[in-house]
């Protein structure tokens, strides 16, 4: 197991297991599932990978492959008819968290994890102000109503929303798509959390405010000291803002390593297409974009070799068999039979 | 030239803000979303809509589909006043111009499969006398599709597939201009590839317009014939999308195109540092808007409103546009 694990970057692994501080966040070998009318469908399988204490680390991977699911998981907010169906989820020294109960979850939720959902709509109770909701988010601190208001409205500025003051009394409906996702980062920062989970946030937000809001997210990570796992379909924001990556698909783990180790040398065909597909990498307007051709497998019949064969150009008869992961440099592992061909 | 299929001239878009408590406190009451906004959408062109998060871009949309209430200004589509139009004429323009919102997942009723849901458009226009099942597989087909996709539900789309459901809802009633708000928002970069082409392809096929609203400049450079680009309700620049990429005129356009995050990691940018002080739509900044962010603003921008540029297809509102080779022809409009 610890082969497909390992702490990433380079310029971690160089610490033996020992003198290693728990990380974070551990997931090992996770495995979940939903039931469907059409069978079960395996949404994550043997999943493992960690974060380490005061690093950011990006998720990226095909629309559909399992990273809400993830996330999901970790937070123990499955839909109804999903279920985690093997594996452990550790935060810090904590013991497997998935065993734990609802209520305990959510104590865990409130105090350790904090979150920015996919959906900044649906993040925010439309019936109640802007404010009233930032003062609910602080119920465990002893401020007055008005010391509360007053670290809502500086949050605020931080994530620069314009007029803090008079935003307090506003509904969310009267905010802009980028402007509640600014808010709901701003309430994911206030609890001050051992790890933040982002998922996409910032798909609706211009390049100025982008750029602004990953070096917050950086300022506010090192000052707080806390570990972020980071999902975004934005390459270019994953470069610039995380320490290392993980790229999924078809609900598996197929690469992970420091940013700058899949960036400059991508090991699995997967990872090489999707960096392929970039529009930032043209240069000059093309007839027709890059795409990767074909479609995720069935994930009610998953294939029993390689999770990706059905659209690899590398593709051979041996990745019909299970394929095992490969070190391609220390921290960098691609879960591919075909590693060293891959070209960047 | 002949006559544009939209047409807005000076648009203003009002909202009227906080309670009776605070107009009686004698607070602002109203503000302008959209402050006065012309431009014209030619018959098969892409036009991009881009700029600061809260600028207006949504509320300017929602506004040519008569989803919102038109201050002043007017709008004209194919020629008619769409101002003053009824509602079955409104009906009409929806029909013609049909907007895909920003969130076209959640758009997408649960409870409805995709047969259900492609039909929809047919029924809200009472054209359910037709072979719905014939238009539900012309649809699947036309993007790329396969027709038992037609019994799906939307939990059972991938992002990608579900905006496919979403662009052939679109273009079901045999639409002139499509309006999308952030239709790749969420999706990977294959399959945002995947659906630009195939906006484009239905473009080339179908002699569309299209209005595109997206933060992805990546996404504009690849797409949009011509690019707007909008800070607090007004249009700061607007030109052909490849001489503004190539020269951005407007320090807030140069700022913009700066910024844009960059797949390498080890890339040094160069960027124009914007003071992170947004002003407000409430409390408009004095002469020049974009003043109080400006690295180059002057005592004149404090204290006058540029005047508007234009330049044959190209217009900027600056004092002081960037240095750069479309500078040299700018002439101040009367
Ligand atoms: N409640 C559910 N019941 C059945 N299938 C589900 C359920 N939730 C998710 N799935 C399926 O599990 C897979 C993973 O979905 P998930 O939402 O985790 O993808 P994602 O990577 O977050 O995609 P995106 O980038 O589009 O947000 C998909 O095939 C999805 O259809
Ligand atoms: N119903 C409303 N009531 C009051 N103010 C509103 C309403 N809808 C929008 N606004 C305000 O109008 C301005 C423009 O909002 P709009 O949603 O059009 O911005 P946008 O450019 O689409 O932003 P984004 O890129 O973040 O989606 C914002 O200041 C917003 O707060
Ligand atoms: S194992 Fe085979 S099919 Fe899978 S990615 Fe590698 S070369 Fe392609
Ligand atoms: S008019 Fe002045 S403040 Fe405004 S954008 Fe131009 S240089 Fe900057
Ligand atoms: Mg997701
Ligand atoms: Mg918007």
């Amino acid at each position: 197991m610890s082969s497909i694990r390992g702490s990433r970057g380079a310029e971690m692994t160089m610490t033996t297991d020992q003198n290693t501080p728990a990380p974070a966040l551990d997931i090992d070998a996770l495995s979940v599932s939903f039931a469907t009318d059409g069978g079960t469908l395996h949404a994550l399988k043997d999943v493992s990978f960690s974060v380490p204490k005061g690093r950011i680390t990006g998720i990226v991977g095909e629309s559909g492959c399992g990273k809400s699911t993830l996330i999901n998981a970790i937070l123990g907010l499955l839909a109804d008819n999903g279920e985690v169906t093997g594996g452990a989820i550790r935060l810090g020294e904590s013991a497997d968290i998935t065993k734990l109960t609802p209520r305990q979850m959510r104590d865990l939720r409130g105090l350790q994890i904090s979150t920015v959902f996919q959906d900044p709509m649906g993040a925010l109770n439309p019936v109640l102000s802007v404010g009233k909701q930032m003062r609910d988010i602080q119920y465990r601190s002893n401020l007055s109503k008005r010391e509360k208001d007053a670290r809502s409205v500086e949050m605020l500025r931080q994530v620069r929303i314009p007029d803090p003051e008079k935003r307090l009394t506003q509904y969310p409906h009267e905010f802009s798509g980028g402007m509640k996702q600014r808010v709901a980062i701003a309430m994911a920062l206030m609890m001050r959390p051992q790890l933040l989970i982002a998922d996409e946030p910032t798909t609706a937000l211009d390049a100025t405010l982008e750029v602004a809001t990953i070096e917050l997210l950086k300022e506010l990570q090192q000052e707080i000291g806390c570990a972020v796992l980071f999902i975004s379909h934005h390459l270019g924001v994953i470069a610039e803002l995380c320490d290392d990556m993980i790229v999924m698909y078809a609900g598996e783990v197929v690469e992970q390593g420091s940013v700058r180790q899949i960036f400059r040398n991508p090991s699995h065909p997967y990872t090489r297409a999707l960096l392929d597909c970039d529009p930032a990498r043209l240069h000059e307007r093309v007839k027709h974009l890059p795409t990767i051709p074909g479609t995720l497998p069935d994930l009610r019949n998953r294939p029993k070799g390689c999770v990706f064969q059905a659209r690899c150009a590398l593709a051979k008869p041996e990745c019909g068999q299970p394929v095992t992961s490969v070190e391609v440099t220390p921290g960098h592992i691609a879960r591919c039979i075909r590693t060293n061909e891959v070209t960047a | 030239m002949s006559a544009p299929l939209l047409s807005v001239k000076d648009l203003r878009v009002v909202f009227s803000v906080g309670g009776t408590l605070s107009r009686l406190r004698g607070h602002v009451t109203a503000i302008e979303g959209v402050a006065g906004v012309s431009f014209d959408i030619a018959k098969g062109e892409t036009f991009a809509l881009v700029g600061e998060s809260g600028s207006g871009k949504t509320t300017l949309a929602r506004t040519l589909n008569g989803l919102q209430k038109v201050a002043s200004g007017s709008i004209h589509f194919d020629g008619k006043d769409a101002t003053s139009m009824g509602r079955a004429e409104m009906k009409e323009l929806r029909r013609r111009a049909p907007m895909m919102f920003q969130d076209p997942v959640g758009s997408l009723s649960p409870r409805l499969d995709v047969r259900a849901l492609l039909a929809e458009p047919f029924r809200i226009h009472g054209m359910s006398d037709r072979d719905l099942d014939a238009e539900v597989r012309r649809l699947l087909t036309l993007v790329g599709l396969p027709v038992d996709f037609a019994s799906r539900y939307p939990h059972q789309l991938s992002g990608g597939q579900a905006r496919r459901v979403g662009v052939a809802r679109a273009v079901a009633l045999d639409p002139q201009l499509i309006i999308a708000d952030e239709p790749t928002a969420g999706l990977d970069v294959s399959v945002q590839g995947e659906v630009l082409n195939l906006l484009n392809d239905l473009r080339d096929r179908l002699g569309l317009s299209m209005l595109i609203i997206t933060h992805n400049l990546h996404v504009v450079r690849q797409i949009a014939d011509r690019t707007a680009v909008m800070y607090l309700g007004r249009f700061v620049e607007m030109g052909e999308t490849e001489a503004i990429f190539r020269s951005p005129a407007h320090p807030y356009t140069a700022a913009l195109l700066s910024a844009n995050p960059e797949p390498d990691p080890d890339r040094v940018h160069d960027r124009i540092k914007l003071p992170p002080e947004v002003p407000s739509v409430m409390a408009r900044p004095s002469g020049c808007e974009f003043h109080t962010r400006c690295p180059f603003a002057q005592d004149l921008c404090r204290r006058n409103a540029p005047p508007l540029r234009v330049n044959g297809g190209h217009q900027l509102t600056c004092h002081f546009p960037m240095n750069t080779p479309a500078q040299a022809g700018l002439e101040q409009a009367q």
